[in-house]
């Protein structure tokens, strides 16, 4: 990552100078810069070891393997030919300069709220790195779902075209927030039950934000019992979006990702400006007590298990209270993450252990290793089970089965 | 006596804020690379020594070069093993770099050789094509690249001591079938493009029954020349 970004600074550098006579040009190309940043373009945009904005990544759906594409302003293989006119459309309207309709894997639905003059910036930005000349591969869809026409039918049940309206009853500050967040973050795309990866959601298995093909639960960001941030101060949320890690807690899986490639980017305005809105938009009710269903025998000798498991496993790093070292070793004691009711995300961390992103903020993060290779399926489950009972915390017990459900899910 | 109850209170004040201050400290993990790299600790031992299972390699005391390609190749996905892959996967080059130079530094003692379940005949082969290599089938000697004592060589040539026979066989084959790669020109790809299944058996089993040496330590860069060019040995 850190090549494809120095690579990015050559491009950067090399284009100032040359751009110098215009010193307005290399403003809108930097904002633009900025922009791609916040918006995540190189998250789908540059494969691995790939050329900066090159494409040819390939995004598992249910439904086949999606290609992203080469958005360099190479005039064969890329967009070099566009214009901004075209370009807005594609961000404003889902459509490809001819009018054909484009896969709802690239979050139009969410970049439909970007200005017009954000997304010439981008554009502008765009045009101004190196030109790479590598084809497109076509998608490797199944049938039916190779034919774009029914992209007619997702559009109509999920998508409404429109610039962002800012609220006038809130503040400037919160309304800044609401676009980074509904529009070039794109959070709604994980965040939310129905995400576009899935399509239409009809099978269960993804009911509730969990991400298709990733087998990552990505909570709700209203509900304070998931990761509405409500009852969170300011700074710990600042914190946790530009460097990763929080008194909170801390993030992992794509959210690491999402943090590594472009929330550590944004500066202290807009990252405070996201945070106010995130906590205004969290419930204003605190979350129900802990729930009185008495545990029967068979989860109370799980959970028996569990502690002893956790004590000599866990303890040396989240503490004998779950008080972890924030922010580097994060709290289990009443961290929402791991209480939620979908148990996925805390039995993953246990299997798979985790370094959370390296930033600018936290350059060198602590890491937790993964269970996978030295717990049981038992032992899995009884270690989470008790995490997210003890201590007053409010999940419930899971099963072996779904701690064995979960070896398999894929890492990357 | 009023002067000197000041003193104490003053005193005491600064005493709590000096307990605060190493509260907070004690309240954070060691601010070390052993703390750092506990994630990678159960597969590889505490000082990179190795564990008990045959495929997590012996990290300490290898080149840190080495070992700093190792770290980008699987973060890129390059090199798979999904577990590092996912754990490498948004650390930046600098803090691979601190990774790499932390084992490279740690050298607990190399293990004693289990004992091998191959033939004499065979590792008789494996010592050949070790120390000699096979002329007639384009098969240079790991010697003349991995170093007389098979120490390595500083910077991207690792030793091949103190791993085991399961591990080594394993990398080989990853060459030959091409999971593994190295930087162009990737030498080791030739090598092990020339070696059947049976000397891949015969190499490693050899290999992993060299005894310990006290002084493992790579050689320093230049000290012989490599019959032919490595990507990850620049010259
Ligand atoms: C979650 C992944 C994802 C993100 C993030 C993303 N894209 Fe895309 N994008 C895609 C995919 C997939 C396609 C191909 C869609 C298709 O073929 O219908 C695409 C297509 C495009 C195209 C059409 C190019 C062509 O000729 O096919 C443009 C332009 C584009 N994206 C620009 C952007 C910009 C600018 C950003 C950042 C603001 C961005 N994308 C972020 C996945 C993504
Ligand atoms: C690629 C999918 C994806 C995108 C895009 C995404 N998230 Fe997340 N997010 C997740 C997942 C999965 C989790 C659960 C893992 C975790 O807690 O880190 C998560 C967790 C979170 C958390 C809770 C962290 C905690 O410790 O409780 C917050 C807050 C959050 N995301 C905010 C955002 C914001 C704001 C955006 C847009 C800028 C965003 N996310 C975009 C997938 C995503
Ligand atoms: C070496 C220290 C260490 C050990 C031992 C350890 N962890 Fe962790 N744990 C961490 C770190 C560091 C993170 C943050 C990882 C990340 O962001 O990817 C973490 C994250 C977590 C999370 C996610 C927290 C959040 O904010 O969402 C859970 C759940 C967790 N650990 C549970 C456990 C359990 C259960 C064990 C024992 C089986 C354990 N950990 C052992 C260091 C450790
Ligand atoms: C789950 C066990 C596991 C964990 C955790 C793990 N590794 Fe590994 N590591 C392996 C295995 C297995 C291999 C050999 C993979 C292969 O077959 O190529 C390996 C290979 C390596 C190599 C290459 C060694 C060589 O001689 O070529 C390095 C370097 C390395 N690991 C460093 C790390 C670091 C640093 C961490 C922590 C951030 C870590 N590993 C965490 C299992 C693990
Ligand atoms: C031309 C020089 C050269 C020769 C000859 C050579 N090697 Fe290598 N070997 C290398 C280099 C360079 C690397 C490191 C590659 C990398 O950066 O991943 C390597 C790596 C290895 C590794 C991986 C070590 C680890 O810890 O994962 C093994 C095993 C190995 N060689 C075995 C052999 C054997 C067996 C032979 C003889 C049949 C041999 N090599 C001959 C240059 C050579």
């Amino acid at each position: 990552m850190v090549s494809k970004l120095s690579i990015t600074l050559l491009a950067v550098a090399a284009l100032t100078t040359t751009a110098r006579a215009q010193d307005k040009t290399s403003d809108v190309i930097a904002r633009g810069e900025y922009l791609a940043r916040a918006g995540d373009c190189t998250a789908c945009h540059t494969a691995p070891e790939g050329r900066l904005f090159a494409g040819g990544r390939a995004m598992p759906t249910p439904f086949g393997t999606i290609y992203t594409s080469n958005i360099t302003p190479d005039p064969e293989a890329g967009i070099g030919k566009w214009t901004a006119d075209d370009f807005y459309r594609t961000m404003h309207s889902g459509r490809f300069p001819d009018g054909g309709l484009i896969y709802p894997a690239m979050p139009f639905a969410s970049y439909t709220k970007v200005t017009r003059a954000d997304s010439d910036a981008i554009f502008a930005y765009l045009r101004s790195i190196a030109p790479v000349n590598q084809k497109n591969k076509p998608h490797e869809l199944r049938f039916p779902y190779d034919n774009r026409q029914l992209i007619l039918g997702w559009r109509t049940l999920f998508f409404s075209e429109g610039e962002f309206k800012p609220d006038p009853s809130k503040s400037a500050e919160w309304n800044r927030g609401a676009y980074l967040v509904e529009g070039l973050g794109h959070c709604g795309m994980c965040h939310s039950p129905i995400n576009a990866l899935g399509g239409t959601s009809q099978s269960d298995a993804f009911k509730g934000g969990l991400i298709p093909m990733q087998n990552w639960y990505a909570p709700s960001l209203t509900s304070n019992r998931e990761a509405g941030l409500g009852d969170w101060s300011i700074k710990d949320i600042t914190d946790l979006l530009q460097t990763g890690v929080s008194a909170r807690g801390v993030v992992y899986g794509p959210m690491a990702e999402v943090v590594h490639n472009s929330l550590q980017y944004l500066n202290d305005a807009d990252t405070k400006a996201m945070a106010v809105y995130l906590k205004g938009i969290a419930e204003g009710s605190s979350p129900p007590p802990a729930s009185t269903v008495l545990p029967n025998t068979e989860s109370s000798l799980l959970i028996s298990l569990g502690k002893t498991v956790y004590d000599k496993n866990c303890a040396s790093c989240h503490g004998t209270q779950g008080e972890g070292r924030p922010p580097h070793w994060p709290p289990l004691a009443n961290n929402q993450s791991i209480e939620m009711q979908s148990a996925v995300n805390p039995i993953r961390m246990v299997l798979n252990g985790g370094y959370p992103p390296g930033t600018e903020g936290n350059p060198m993060p602590y890491g937790m290793p993964p269970f996978a290779g030295l717990l049981s399926d038992n032992e899995v489950a009884a270690v989470v089970s008790y995490i997210r009972t003890a201590w007053g915390n409010r999940g419930s017990p899971v099963s072996a089965r779904e701690a064995n459900e979960l070896r398999s899910a894929p890492l990357n | 006596m009023f002067a000197r109850d000041a003193a104490i209170a003053a005193a005491l004040v600064i005493l709590a804020a000096f307990d605060g201050a190493a509260a907070q400290t004690a309240n954070q993990p060691p601010d070390t690379m052993s703390a750092r790299v506990e994630a990678c600790t159960p597969c590889h031992g505490n000082k990179g020594e190795g564990t008990s299972d045959v495929y997590f390699p012996r990290l300490a005391g290898k080149p840190s070069g080495y070992l700093y390609n190792q770290l980008l190749a699987f973060r890129s996905g390059r090199r798979k093993y999904p577990p590092m892959n996912y754990l490498l996967e948004f650390l930046p080059d600098p803090y691979l770099e601190a990774m790499a130079e932390y084992f490279a530094g740690e050298h607990p003692p190399l293990p004693q050789p289990a004992p091998s379940e191959v033939s004499k005949d065979v590792m008789a082969q494996g010592e050949l094509l070790v120390t000699g290599g096979d002329a007639g089938r384009n098969i240079p000697a790991c010697v003349s690249c991995h170093g007389p004592g098979l120490t390595g060589m500083q910077p991207g040539i690792p030793g091949l001591l103190g791993l085991r026979a399961a591990y080594i066989s394993a990398q080989l084959g990853a060459w030959r079938y091409g999971t593994r790669t190295a930087k162009s020109p990737d030498c080791m790809q030739v090598v092990a493009g020339h070696l059947t299944e049976a000397d891949v058996t015969a190499v490693a089993a050899w290999l992993a029954a060299r005894p310990a040496t006290d002084n493992p330590a790579p050689v320093p860069k230049g000290t012989y020349a490599l019959p032919f060019g490595c990507g990850s040995q620049p010259n």
